[in-house]
């Protein structure tokens, strides 16, 4: 029975990785751009939603809907203004800019809001559970796991079902092509990375209700994030998905065994991966 | 005039491709280009579209420089092209493809995914197919219609005849005419010399990237095609 709880557990805590993971899978099926900032901008937003809370006394849900907007234009903006100019054949220059942008971002959020670890406060929620007859498991993490599925059905949406959509999977296969359709591919690699900012908000919500936070911990959430991408497979959201969950299961299994393995776990998992499906679990991207 | 190119140059870095091209193509015209591999056939096309950037003044349309605009803009001023390769979107299923063609450019006209599907019905039939599994010739026929989804004044095809077999060139000519009923010019970038002179009301020789013969097919001799073509005598 600690096996099904754990087993549990850890698809649950691979919703998180999932929410962390499917804003940068969506950037890289679009652009091919790998970004070392996306951990640091999920914090950043997290402190966002935070000083929402604490600030303007809004839950943290409203905190997080208002907190959505924002990150959608700072993330246009950022791809317009920033990494649309780096965009090349050579794919040196945007990992340079988005490496630049973490260790910026990262020492602004400490001269901002210090080193000090903070956490977004959620009452009653924060311990609450729901008694399964087999397993106990927390509604937070439950309600993670649930926005991950809404996410990833939302992005999929879109991505397959949308005028939008169309643009991005064009352009993904062919940019000149696709301006020769009308379509700016500038333009559409702004929306894209708004959109991820969308889904970096909501991970930082729930990053920063179930547990503490601090300026420094955006390169681990980074790399959760881009072994979840990885193991489902360049481009594939149900497989960034799948990634997510393997990794939050291996951690969990791993902690069962021994506390200080929860991390190596997850890291072996994924090499593991590798190793069978160097392409990964679900590949859409060529190449 | 409805396109105009003025002593239009290009070159890949220091390798020239054209030199002083004067091409124009009337509203409704159906233009023909035809030259050997390397001549500059699509380096023209591909500066036309703005997939190669040039001096403002030497691509003119309806009289405004556009040869600086980049390729979304062009298209928005109706001028669409079927690319060498078709290069269709792999990712995208053929109604998928067509329908992509017709989303940044909302004109009024006769072209619309019924419209396409009546001038090609075996794509209606392979709608949901991924664009890239279909055989050459339908996939040139996606390629054509996706052009022309956009409603545009000015059709522009790139080799639409290159690799296929002689029977499915016939049936991908045969819409042409139709295209032509609808109203847009029509410019026919062609190594084929006999389907090009058929079709066209002029026809523009290229050689090492200069225009080497313009005329219209019924006043031209084959002797003369074939030195413009080939830089030799027949």
């Amino acid at each position: 029975m600690i096996w099904l709880d754990t087993l549990v557990q850890g698809i649950l805590l691979g919703g998180l990785y999932a929410l962390f993971a499917a804003g940068l899978s969506l950037v890289f099926g679009i652009m091919r751009l790998v970004n070392l900032a996306h951990g640091d901008l999920i914090v950043f937003a997290a402190y966002l939603v935070l000083m929402g809370v604490t600030l303007l006394g809004l839950s943290p849900w409203v905190a997080a809907l208002i907190a959505m907007p924002a990150m959608f234009a700072l993330g246009w903006l950022l791809q317009a203004a920033v990494l649309n100019r780096v965009l090349g054949k050579d794919i040196l220059p945007p990992l340079l800019v988005t490496f630049g942008l973490s260790v910026a971002l990262q020492n602004g959020l400490l001269e901002a809001f210090s080193a000090d670890s903070r956490r977004i406060p959620v009452g009653a929620l924060e311990g609450a559970s729901l008694d399964l007859g087999l397993v106990t498991v927390g509604v937070m993490p439950l309600m993670t796991f649930a926005s991950a599925i809404v996410a990833i059905v939302a992005l999929n949406g879109l991505f397959y079902h949308t005028a939008l959509g169309r643009a991005f999977r064009a352009t993904s296969d062919d940019a000149v092509t696709a301006g020769l359709m009308g379509i700016e591919p500038k333009r559409v690699f702004a929306v894209a990375t708004g959109i991820a900012m969308v889904v970096v908000t909501l991970a930082a919500l729930y990053l920063g209700m179930r547990a503490n936070f601090d300026p420094s911990i955006g390169p681990a959430r980074l790399i959760y994030a881009f072994e979840a991408v990885i193991i489902g497979g360049l481009g594939s959201l149900w497989g960034t998905l799948a990634g997510g969950i393997i990794i939050g299961v291996a951690q969990a299994a791993g902690a069962a065994v021994n506390p200080e393995w929860q991390i190596l776990a997850g890291h072996i998992a994924f090499l593991a991966v590798m190793l069978l499906k160097p392409r990964g679990l679900f590949p859409r991207a060529v190449d | 005039m409805l396109l105009e190119t003025r002593a239009l140059t290009a070159n890949y870095g220091q390798f020239g491709a054209l030199f002083g091209v004067d091409i124009t193509v009337a509203a409704g015209e159906c233009l023909a280009i035809i030259g050997a591999n390397g001549a500059g056939k699509s380096t023209l096309m591909r500066s036309i579209t703005g997939v190669i950037r040039n001096e403002p003044g030497m691509v003119l349309h309806k009289g405004e420089p556009i040869g600086a605009l980049p390729s979304a803009e062009i298209l928005k001023r109706g001028i669409a092209m079927v690319p060498e390769g078709r290069r269709l979107f792999a990712s995208l299923s053929v109604e998928e493809n067509l329908l992509i063609g017709g989303q940044a450019r909302k004109a009024s006209g006769p072209w619309s995914l019924e419209a396409v599907y009546d001038l090609f019905p075996i794509l209606r039939e392979r709608r949901k197919n991924p664009g890239t599994a279909l055989s050459g010739g339908q996939q040139q026929m996606v390629a054509i219609g996706r052009a022309l989804m956009s409603n545009p004044e000015l059709l522009l095809c790139d080799e639409i005849s290159l690799g296929l077999a002689p029977v499915v060139i016939r049936d991908i000519y045969a819409a042409l005419p139709k295209v032509r009923q609808s109203g847009a010019a029509i410019v026919l970038v062609e190594q084929d010399i006999g389907k090009a002179l058929a079709v066209a009301d002029r026809v523009y020789c290229m050689m090492e990237g200069r225009v080497t013969l313009v005329a219209k097919p019924a006043e031209v001799t084959r002797e003369e095609v074939h030195s413009a073509y080939f830089g030799v005598a027949a």
